[in-house]
């Protein structure tokens, strides 16, 4: 119980507080649309992710069909298949029943899993699962405060204040993937990524992070491998 | 009760949410639980996964300062790429911290959108 509540301080961490500055644009993005306050709410327990809460928001709110919508948000959830992956060997040395894993991989996304690999390295084995579960259950609590806060402020920020706040987070993401870059490939692969990903997007959007991500991975392991032979 | 179109004001309104969001995303998940489960750290398969999502997220990355949206749409292309280089630089220099790259980063973000425009 003592990791769990050690986890949640993670959601006063800066990659998490830099998330929380995202969110409240979500959360105005969500009243701007026609969301409710409650499914404004939903969406990212449901999700635990913010480009799928935005695509699936904006896809509602044009009152796309129920098939297109789930198409647009599985695309962009495919990420979270290699992510979950490279944070399995950390989640997996607990007593308890393997059904347990399922639960916290709920909360593998960018954010998340950036502090997982920061700080899972530095907790006892048999209590990273429960320490997983205190960073995830705390980063959304601070994110539904965050999305009710945009909700219920949205429109009240300058324009500047809302752009600094959102410029954040990707260059939060860049430094905390560096931080824990630990191989050749990976720093390899942080660099193919930022110069492939432009191009993807303006050739295969909606594919754009797929093909960047096999691509720029696949680069990346083969230099990786050339440099340590 | 919400004002959204179609199928998305049915249901309570949430479980369209439920099977296009949850149910949607969720599969990739428990995939990546069951196939990292057996995996080890050390195999070559692993580090091209590994790399494989460090790249995704760093194209999510470029992505985002690349082609902005929202308010950040409104700061010019020399002021998104000069922060984001103040920021790097800020990062290396106070040894790989965090909040400094992110604090120095930001504020040449409204230094440049102040001054340059």
């Amino acid at each position: 119980m003592r990791a769990f509540w050690q986890g949640t301080l993670a959601m006063y961490g800066v990659p998490a507080l830099v998330l929380y500055a995202g969110i409240l644009g979500y959360g105005a993005f969500a009243r701007e649309v026609g969301l409710t306050l409650g499914q404004a709410l939903a969406l990212p327990i449901f999700l635990q992710a913010l480009p799928a809460q935005v695509v699936l928001a904006d896809h509602a709110a044009r009152g796309a069909s129920l098939a297109a919508a789930a198409l647009a948000v599985s695309l962009t959830a495919v990420r979270f298949l290699p992510m979950t992956v490279v944070i399995m060997p950390w989640l997996k040395g607990h007593s308890g029943p393997r059904w347990h894993e399922l639960l916290v991989v709920h909360f593998v996304a960018v954010t998340v899993w950036i502090e997982g690999l920061r700080r899972l390295p530095t907790a006892p084995a048999e209590v990273r699962l429960v320490y997983y579960l205190g960073i995830g259950v705390g980063i959304l609590t601070g994110t539904l405060a965050s999305t009710a806060l945009g909700y219920l402020a949205a429109g009240t920020v300058p324009q500047w204040m809302a752009a600094a706040l959102l410029f954040t987070m990707p260059l939060t993401f860049l430094l905390a993937m560096i931080e824990t870059a630990r191989s050749r490939a990976d720093h390899f692969a942080i660099v193919a990524g930022v110069v492939i990903a432009p191009f993807a997007s303006m050739w295969l959007p909606g594919f754009d992070l797929l093909v960047t991500g096999l691509a720029g991975g696949t680069l990346a392991w083969v230099l990786g491998r050339w440099r340590r032979a | 009760m919400s004002n959204l179109p179609g199928v998305w004001g049915t249901w309570g309104g949430y479980l369209p949410f439920f099977v296009a969001g949850f149910l949607a995303s969720e599969p990739w998940r428990w995939a990546g639980a069951l196939i990292g489960r057996d995996l080890d750290p050390n195999s070559e398969v692993f580090i091209w996964v590994r790399a494989v999502s460090s790249a995704i997220v760093a194209g999510l990355v470029a992505r985002l300062v690349v082609f902005p949206t929202g308010a950040m749409a409104a700061m010019s292309a020399p002021t998104r790429y000069g922060a984001a280089a103040v920021g790097i630089a800020a990062f290396f220099a106070f040894r790989k911290n965090l909040g400094a790259g992110v604090l120095a980063g930001t504020l040449a973000l409204l230094a440049g959108h102040f001054i340059i425009g």
